[in-house]
């Protein structure tokens, strides 16, 4: 049967994918511009149907080491914030990314620095997929540009961080998660059984069994010949998850003289000024990255043969922008538009900024 | 008569014995660190009361990080203070496990406070066992919140002085005053007397995490050797003369 | 076929809660919809606004600069968006609280005496489905059926009591709209 179209904000989308996905628990603390995700939990109610955890921490600090515990135990854990509280969860995200656990985060991004604004940006680019916590680790990062992907991306979020044992996050912003859009959820999964957890992730603490020995999930390792290794064996992950995962949209690519790359909103905005561009005759594409790491940067060098230039648009000062030179080893001109501060550029503004490239 | 060792050596012989889930890995405690007796009654209470196979302990930072090293249960390594947060997630997502914390007095009362007093509030069914030296044992003997006025450490070195560090920290008495604490408690392990009584209280704090009747805490006043100075007699004395008049002993509450 | 609508006011005037009857009109009848409001302290009196999107495509920027449609409930609204409307496009606004009225002559200007009406007739709780009213009047982007389904939608159970009230109330919208720029 199909599935009933809904109208939701993508901050609900979230939520009431998250239960249907069978997550076993969100642990969160309420900060504008996605407190809609744990409201919405709470008005579900889930632990009275799937059994699902839902509680409000005392601090983003908190909600992130609650997703540590639960993660230490194999269980499919998520908590949700906005820039300033995504900060205060550098710390547990790293301990997880050096611990190999799997859990999602999700950042509705907002206008920074510091306690910023409370309107859309993507400013939180560089703390995302270069690090954003202490040592060498990567986090896997989904864009969502609809309601649709932002449902979508909470169980390929999970799948992947569940595939390679690494934290996952999807980053959006204030966009995506307060309009709403139709939507069709994705399908009621069971929540894994403490038996289906134990064969599954049998590194997971659930309490150790007569016939194993006891299993330890810690990040801390004061050999360093060993710490190196375990290193090695990270980047390796990492690379294979380069290798394998990458992900994104182009839109009329094939016969593009200029490129907009851009991702979430950005990508939604320059969708439009492509498609003014295409009637003022002027060929353009969209190419929009849909994981952030890892970066569809093998994709995007094939164009550096194909077209004139490129304009990467970003609600940031050019963060991204670094990322696609790189891609295109620098080859063509790649130019950066951007609003800073919680300010979404218009079309025509992006458009204008298409034809300078010209 | 004079008896052969291997004659003396037979089960029936036998009046004391290591734990059995206390394993073999030689502990990285100073001689005379209280860490090692309190150890040896988690491993103790774990087995007797049959719960090997449902518990997860969550370990420290600080000289308890490695707790994970010498009882063979699960355990879980947390960041620094975020132990409480750890315990809560853990046993609300596995409600028929026995969830514990192990902390010390700057994991668990300075950078970890927050946690420590909202998985109390919450009254979330763990036991938090708290280790009170009175300093900073693992980075090298600096001050801690529950160090005593005019002791000195690393980084008191002329003596903790109120106008510059404020006060020794009753955190046990702060968290007693929570609805969410069914059991808070003060002990020590300098005595075969004393250790019996922090046995006790141990048990009674894994009896109500298992009933569900809420948050308990059992403090054991500790002795840190290396961090005060001191030979582990000296230490002993010094903590009766000096920590137990801040930090009495017995039972803070109890429901 | 697409049309862009810009709804601001005051918060409190009920200028989100117009959008997404209207989005959910939108779906009603299939549509592409994208809701995108300003969020955060307006919401508590400041100035509000929604951008409503209607298509029968997939819907590209739900944030946008120009409008075919601006539905304007206050001056400072009508000084942010009078220039937004794209030409040949319509203004809807409420006289009351406007001194300085929308000046264009490229754009169709109408105008709603919504917030009179809803105090003389008893309907101050149904005065955005005047204004609803007075829209769907000038430009029917959704039929009437479709905005009382949506209504129902969008309604907590509890609520359905207030329908007639509302459906009303987009009648009267309808009846009293007027052009404001013909002379």
């Amino acid at each position: 049967m199909a599935e009933e179209v809904k109208l939701m904000k993508g901050n609900e989308a979230i939520a009431h994918a998250a239960i249907r996905y069978g997550t076993d628990g969100y642990f969160g603390y309420p900060i504008t511009p996605q407190s809609e995700i744990m409201e919405t939990l709470m008005e579900e109610k889930p632990w009275e149907t799937t059994g699902m955890v839902v509680l409000q921490a005392e601090s983003e600090v908190a909600a992130i080491n609650m997703v540590y515990g639960g993660a230490a135990c194999g269980k499919r854990v998520m908590t949700s914030s906005s820039s300033p509280g995504v900060s205060l969860k550098q710390e547990g995200i790293s301990y997880m990314a050096g611990a190999e656990l799997p859990g999602l985060i999700v950042n509705v991004m907002r206008g920074g620095p510091g306690l910023g604004t409370i309107q859309p940006s993507q400013a939180d680019y560089f703390q995302t997929v270069k690090g954003g916590g202490h040592g060498d680790y990567r986090l896997i990062t989904l864009a969502p540009a609809s309601v649709q992907e932002m449902a979508d991306h909470v169980a390929l979020g999970f799948d992947l961080s569940f595939k390679y044992n690494n934290p996952a996050m999807i980053l959006t912003d204030g966009v995506i998660g307060q309009m709403m859009e139709k939507v069709v959820l994705p399908e009621f999964r069971p929540r894994k059984t403490e038996e289906e957890i134990r064969a599954e992730q049998p590194w997971a603490t659930l309490g150790k069994l007569k016939n194993r020995k006891p299993n330890i999930i810690t990040s801390l390792e004061l050999d360093s010949s060993i710490m190196e290794q375990n290193n090695i064996r990270f980047q390796t992950k990492y690379k294979t998850i380069e290798a394998n995962e990458v992900l994104y949209e182009e839109i009329q690519c094939e016969d593009a003289d200029y490129l907009i790359v851009a991702f979430g909103s950005a990508a939604r905005i320059s969708q439009k000024a492509i498609d003014i561009a295409r009637k003022e005759g002027i060929k353009a594409g969209l190419f929009r990255p849909i994981t952030l790491w890892p970066f569809p940067a093998k994709r995007l060098n094939e164009y550096k043969d194909k077209v004139k230039g490129i304009l990467t648009v970003e609600l940031n000062a050019g963060q991204m922008v670094e990322d696609v030179r790189l891609a295109v080893e620098c080859k063509i001109p790649v130019n950066h538009y951007g609003r800073l501060g919680g300010i979404v550029p218009a079309p025509r503004e992006v458009l204008n900024e298409l034809k300078e490239l010209k | 008569m004079i008896m052969e060792t291997a004659e003396i050596i037979k089960p029936e012989n036998l009046v004391y014995d290591k734990p059995r889930l206390l394993n073999d890995t030689p502990m990285h405690y100073c001689p005379g660190c209280s860490h090692g007796v309190v150890h040896k009654l988690v491993a103790e209470i774990i087995d007797e009361m049959e719960l090997e196979e449902k518990t997860i302990g969550i370990a420290p930072v600080g000289c308890a990080v490695f707790a994970y090293n010498y009882i063979d249960i699960d355990w879980i390594e947390a960041a620094h203070g975020r132990a409480p947060a750890v315990a809560s997630a853990v046993k609300r997502l596995n409600p028929d496990k026995m969830v514990f914390t192990y902390q010390g007095d700057g994991d668990l009362a300075a950078i970890g406070t927050a946690e420590t007093i909202h998985a109390c509030n919450r009254g979330e069914n763990i036991v938090i066992i708290f280790i009170n030296n009175a300093i900073y044992g693992m980075t090298g003997g600096q001050m801690a919140p529950t160090t005593l006025l005019a002791m000195p450490t690393a980084t008191s070195p002329n003596g903790r002085d109120v106008a510059l560090n404020g006060y020794p920290l009753k955190i046990c008495d702060l968290l007693a005053q929570l609805e969410g604490t069914c059991l808070v408690a003060r002990e020590s392990v300098h005595t075969a007397a004393a250790v019996k009584k922090a046995k006790k209280m141990l048990r009674k704090a894994f009896e109500n995490a298992m009933n569900e009747k809420g948050a308990s805490i059992v403090e054991i006043v500790s002795t840190c050797v290396s961090g005060w100075k001191m030979t582990p007699d000296q230490a002993n004395k010094w903590m009766v003369e000096n920590m137990f008049p801040m930090y009495p002993l017995g039972i803070l509450k109890d429901r | 076929m697409q049309h862009e609508l810009i709804i601001a006011g005051f918060g409190g005037q009920g200028v989100l809660s117009m959008g997404k009857i209207l989005a959910y009109a939108g779906l009603m009848e299939n549509k592409e919809v994208t809701w995108f409001p300003s969020y955060g302290p307006e919401q508590r009196g400041g100035t509000a606004n929604v951008t409503v999107i209607l298509s029968d495509e997939r819907i590209s920027s739900p944030v946008l600069n120009e409008y075919d449609i601006a539905i304007i409930l206050n001056q400072p609204s009508l000084a942010k968006f009078e220039n937004g409307v794209k030409p040949g496009g319509i203004l809807i606004y409420d006289g009351y609280g406007i001194t300085q009225p929308p000046k264009r002559n490229d754009i169709r200007i109408y105008e709603v005496d919504a917030m009179n009406t809803a105090s003389a007739e008893n309907m101050s709780k149904a005065f955005n489905m005047i204004i609803l009213g007075g829209l769907l009047k000038t430009s029917p982007i959704v039929k009437l059926e479709s905005v009382m389904a949506g209504l129902k939608k969008s309604l907590p159970e509890r609520h359905h009591k207030f329908l007639p009230m509302n459906e009303k109330a987009i009648l009267r919208g309808m009846e009293i709209i007027r052009e404001a720029n013909a002379g």
